[in-house]
């Protein structure tokens, strides 16, 4: 197989709140022979706020980060289910709309650039099951996580809305996804099945509404310790931020114990590769596992 | 010609609330030709299998609402969706919930008491001085027409409403449904209420900002229309009109560019402050200190900065025309 090789674009909170993300990331897609060209003229995505107050701006500065992947002649992947959605969503809409495309074509001219349409936008995850393979990840595997029990939690934004995502994520089915689930089976562990595994975390309402956003976590991770689970992964660190950090206030308002690690994607692969902690940035998990990995 | 048919599993709710202390459920197992929908299926069930199963049915064109069911947790219009397609979805055994198991009366049939209350409540029809006596005609373009977006297809089948998660955990939210009805008046050029409705519709706890962004009513709507895509069209249009609150949810839209212009990617610890505010920040001390143990604060002298950031700067500068 040729080697596989892509634009990162890392979104902001891997390089700020979530370094073990992009550490993580780094780290397993080296020892997989993955070469990943970081996108570092990228800005944020918006993260569906920008785009609640500038519809164009988030189109342009969007597009402006596709643009960078284009000029490498690379596909793109994201690490964020949130700028995944923000960039398929302008990808989609400049690719199906020529007069917006030439709108927002005539901002990006004033700074050289030009959005051609040449990239796919896709998440790592869906990368690593459609592009790479899971069987082959499978063979690589020294530490196979086979004692724990693991609850996979999608996030919103890499299966809704699936008419968008299903153009880069192997059709996943937004009402019973499995390419987490498929992914934790090739590393020997024991997927765990729970309802709340493609539910909203809330953190999009985090600020200006607490309680909604601790009740949507904490109701998905009580159903996932309640089904026997020791520990959690997602693909995005807003989730990982939301159910990593805030166990405190989660409990507080669910009036019930919440506790369990939250791995992070990479993290758990590079677990099961037999990477050392450190590079997967293990120590910046709030809560530790102190799980034998 | 033989036609195709499948031999399948049906586990159906049943709940009675005069007489039933808690749900069960109930098998059927039927041979289901290729082209039958939930709702024959539901018909079958009352007429060949059981007299007392309960179902709201109308119209059987996709256009009543009234079927609206769930299907393995998918919301479904009955006599929409064809029972093959949810077989290669789920395999042969279909589970089929009302839409709201909590709201539960009879079988499939919920109180939509919540969902009904929700929708009255932001003015769901188009307020205009209308002269009774027009000496001519009153007439919308295509363009302005087409400004509601389809908003005006919605059946109020409450797919929409009963798998938002806003809607499950906080009471007060009036949901998807509401805000794309909302969206259809505010959108019409002869309505002259929109002011007064983005007033209401920008409270916090109830409005458009307590929507979680998770994308599940755009995934559940049977109409194909977007709902959330609405929401955010009533955001954008707070801005456009100049009509505000000053709140912690809009500084947070606000300050993504505002971060964005500085930096390119964004400054994390400022935006919170920017949309707290000073004191409301101290809220976050907790949290921000446990983050910072874990090395997961950048501190202000550290903070990365997008490459080619005059560039970025210049498409803000030349690009943006929000107000705030």
């Amino acid at each position: 197989m040729e080697k596989l090789k892509y634009a990162l674009y890392t979104g902001c909170t891997a390089r700020e709140s979530t370094p073990e993300l992009l550490k993580s990331t780094m780290a397993i897609a080296d020892k997989l022979g993955i070469e990943l060209v970081l996108l570092d003229e990228a800005s944020c995505c918006g993260a569906s706020h920008l785009q609640d107050f500038d519809d164009m701006l988030s189109l342009v500065l969007n597009a402006r980060n596709i643009c960078y992947a284009e000029k490498l002649g690379l596909d793109m992947v994201t690490i964020c289910n949130t700028c995944q959605l923000n960039t398929a969503l302008t990808k989609d809409r400049l690719d199906n709309d020529p007069e917006l495309k030439a709108k927002v074509n005539e901002k990006l001219a004033e700074v050289g650039l030009e959005y051609k349409g040449t990239a796919t936008v896709k998440h790592f995850l869906y990368a690593l099951q459609d592009d790479y393979g899971y069987d082959k990840i499978a063979e690589q595997v020294t530490n196979p996580i086979s004692d724990i029990n693991v609850a996979s939690f999608y996030g919103c934004h890499n299966i809704r809305p699936s008419h968008l995502q299903n153009k880069t994520n192997g059709g996943e089915n937004p009402y019973k996804p499995v390419s987490l689930d498929n992914l934790v089976v090739a590393l020997g562990g024991n997927a765990v099945e729970y309802e709340s595994k493609n539910k909203c975390c809330g953190f999009h309402v985090e600020l200006q509404n607490p309680t909604t956003a601790n009740r949507l976590s904490g109701t998905a991770m009580l159903d996932a310790i309640d089904q026997n689970a020791d520990v959690m992964v997602t693909p995005c660190p807003l989730c990982h931020l939301r159910m990593d950090v805030q166990q405190h206030g989660i409990s507080k308002e669910i009036g019930r114990e919440v506790n369990i690690p939250v791995l992070h994607l990479p993290q758990m692969v590079g677990i099961a590769l037999g990477l050392d902690p450190k590079d997967l940035g293990l120590h910046h998990n709030v809560v530790q596992s102190g799980l034998d990995l | 010609m033989s036609i195709e048919t499948k031999k399948l599993k049906f586990k159906v709710f049943r709940f009675n609330k005069d007489t039933d202390y808690l749900p069960h459920y109930d098998t059927f197992e039927m041979n289901v030709t290729k082209d039958e929908l939930i709702l024959d299926v539901m018909n079958r069930i009352k007429w060949e299998h059981d007299g007392t199963f309960t179902y709201r049915r109308s119209c059987r064109h996709g256009i009543c609402g009234s079927c609206a069911v769930k299907v393995n947790t998918k919301p479904t219009l009955a006599c929409k969706d064809r029972v093959f397609d949810l077989v290669d979805l789920y395999g042969e055994e279909l589970v089929i919930e009302p839409q709201d198991i909590k709201r539960a009366y009879k079988d499939m049939v919920i109180d939509k008491e919540n969902f009904w209350n929700k929708y009255n409540s932001v003015q769901p029809y188009l307020v205009a001085d209308i002269d009774e006596f027009p000496t001519e005609e009153n007439i919308v373009t295509v363009e302005e027409a087409e400004l509601i977006d389809e908003a005006d297809y919605c059946i109020a089948c409450g797919s929409c409403f009963y798998a938002c998660p806003a809607v499950s955990v906080n009471d007060e939210y009036v949901g998807p449904m509401a805000l794309t009805k909302a969206w259809r008046f505010n959108a019409d050029v002869r309505d002259t209420a929109t002011d007064s409705r983005l007033d209401s519709l920008q409270q916090l706890g109830s409005g458009i900002w307590d929507c979680v962004k998770c994308n599940e009513c755009a995934e559940a709507c049977p109409k194909e229309l977007d709902p959330i895509g609405k929401i955010t069209k009533l955001h954008l249009q707070t801005f456009e009109r100049e009509n505000n609150l000053k709140n912690v949810a809009v500084r947070h839209a606000v300050g993504f560019k505002w971060s964005i212009q500085k930096h390119g990617i964004l400054d994390e610890g400022e935006l919170v402050r920017y949309s707290e505010g000073n004191i409301g920040v101290m809220k976050h001390i907790p949290e921000a200190i446990a983050m910072f143990k874990r090395g997961k604060i950048v501190m202000p002298w550290n903070m990365p900065k997008s490459k080619n950031l005059d560039e970025i700067k210049k498409l803000v500068e030349i690009t943006s025309t929000a107000k705030y």
